[in-house]
């Protein structure tokens, strides 16, 4: 495939990330802050995006596993992944844990077990988007090509 | 002379001149101090402020914040004073664990010494009462976040304003002293 048609398929992509809100504005913000001083810069972010949310996933799962559910515990949890979720503009995510946190302040058991089982669903999905997104970047940039963020326009 | 001490002689006060030069390349340079226990937030502030031309130190606590300004009480030897450089700004996430952006606020205009300093405050909870509280105990700034370019910009606008006021200030004090000593 040749550098146009990569970035042609690349600005499709990330359209359709925004159009089925997967992704916010926040997003873009992060893009402008990426040049040729910080290249990485998205990558980066949402690499520790990943970790930061597994690490959260996973502190979820056990804390509910409990017989006595702490849900302050829950909750501080679920407010730290709706931060980073915004920060990232993983708009799904960070509403699934709007969502999450109304159940902990019901002190709702089922609700939180329920709304866990979408957050994975959410946040593996947009991991899956955006490590495509990021491969279709490397290809283009591998190619000799750039990354046309001035093609969006919102 | 030996041979020996002249060339050291001119190693270290070649050493020094790159020193000025560094340090009066960076006297406008904005030192941010920025607060946050998320590493994710930490590291989009950085890049934030990093953009908008400002040096920037991040911590991920408020105790870490105090330790890096010296109000921790812990006694310091005298003379490290290049180890920490002068902080022009303090940005600080409002729910942090131990010790909120509030108390961090708090201990700030307790000081003496940091007072002046202007400290702006992140939430993510765009709760009036608190911003309230926020403003009220001497905060510059509240940005509800995620922080955006334009949130930086703001800042960075305020602090270039507030610098051309300070001099303005001096300029305007030197001229009163001239008229006054006989």
């Amino acid at each position: 495939m040749e550098v146009g048609q990569m970035q042609r398929t690349w600005v499709e992509y990330i359209k359709s990330l925004f159009r089925e809100g997967f992704l916010d504005s926040q997003f873009s913000q992060l893009q402008l802050l990426q040049d040729e001083s910080n290249p990485d810069f998205v990558v980066e972010v949402v690499t520790l995006f990943f970790q930061d949310s597994e690490r959260l996933l996973n502190d979820l799962t056990r804390v509910l596993e409990f017989p006595n559910v702490d849900f302050k515990k829950v909750d501080a949890h679920v407010h730290q992944l709706k931060g980073s979720s915004s920060s990232i503009g993983a708009q799904r995510v960070k509403n699934s844990c709007i969502r999450f946190r109304m159940f902990c302040e019901e002190r709702n058991i089922d609700g939180c077990l329920k709304c866990l089982q979408q957050l994975k669903e959410e946040y593996y999905t947009v991991k899956n988007r955006l490590e495509a997104l990021i491969r279709l970047e490397q290809q283009i940039v591998a190619a000799g090509g750039s990354i046309p963020i001035e093609e969006l326009t919102f | 002379m030996s041979r020996n001490s002249v060339a050291s002689m001119r190693w270290r006060s070649e050493m020094i001149d790159d020193m000025i030069l560094s340090l009066s390349g960076d006297q406008d340079d904005v030192h941010v101090l920025a607060v946050d226990d998320s590493l994710v937030d930490r590291k989009v502030i950085e890049r934030l402020l990093k953009i908008s031309s400002c040096k920037v130190t991040a911590v991920d606590s408020g105790i870490r914040a105090l330790e890096f300004l010296g109000l921790d009480g812990e006694k310091r030897t005298s003379g490290d004073g290049l180890d920490s450089l002068k902080v022009d700004l303090i940005i600080t996430d409002y729910c942090m664990p131990e010790m909120t952006g509030y108390e961090l606020l708090k201990k700030i205009k307790q000081s003496s010494t940091f007072r002046e300093i202007p400290v702006v405050i992140m939430s993510s909870e765009n709760i009036m009462a608190r911003i309230d509280r926020c403003l009220e105990e001497g905060a510059e700034d509240f940005i509800v976040k995620p922080v955006k370019l334009s949130d930086v910009k703001r800042i960075r606008d305020y602090m270039a304003t507030r610098d051309i006021r300070a001099r303005k200030d001096e300029e305007g004090s030197n001229f009163n002293k001239r008229e006054v000593t006989p």
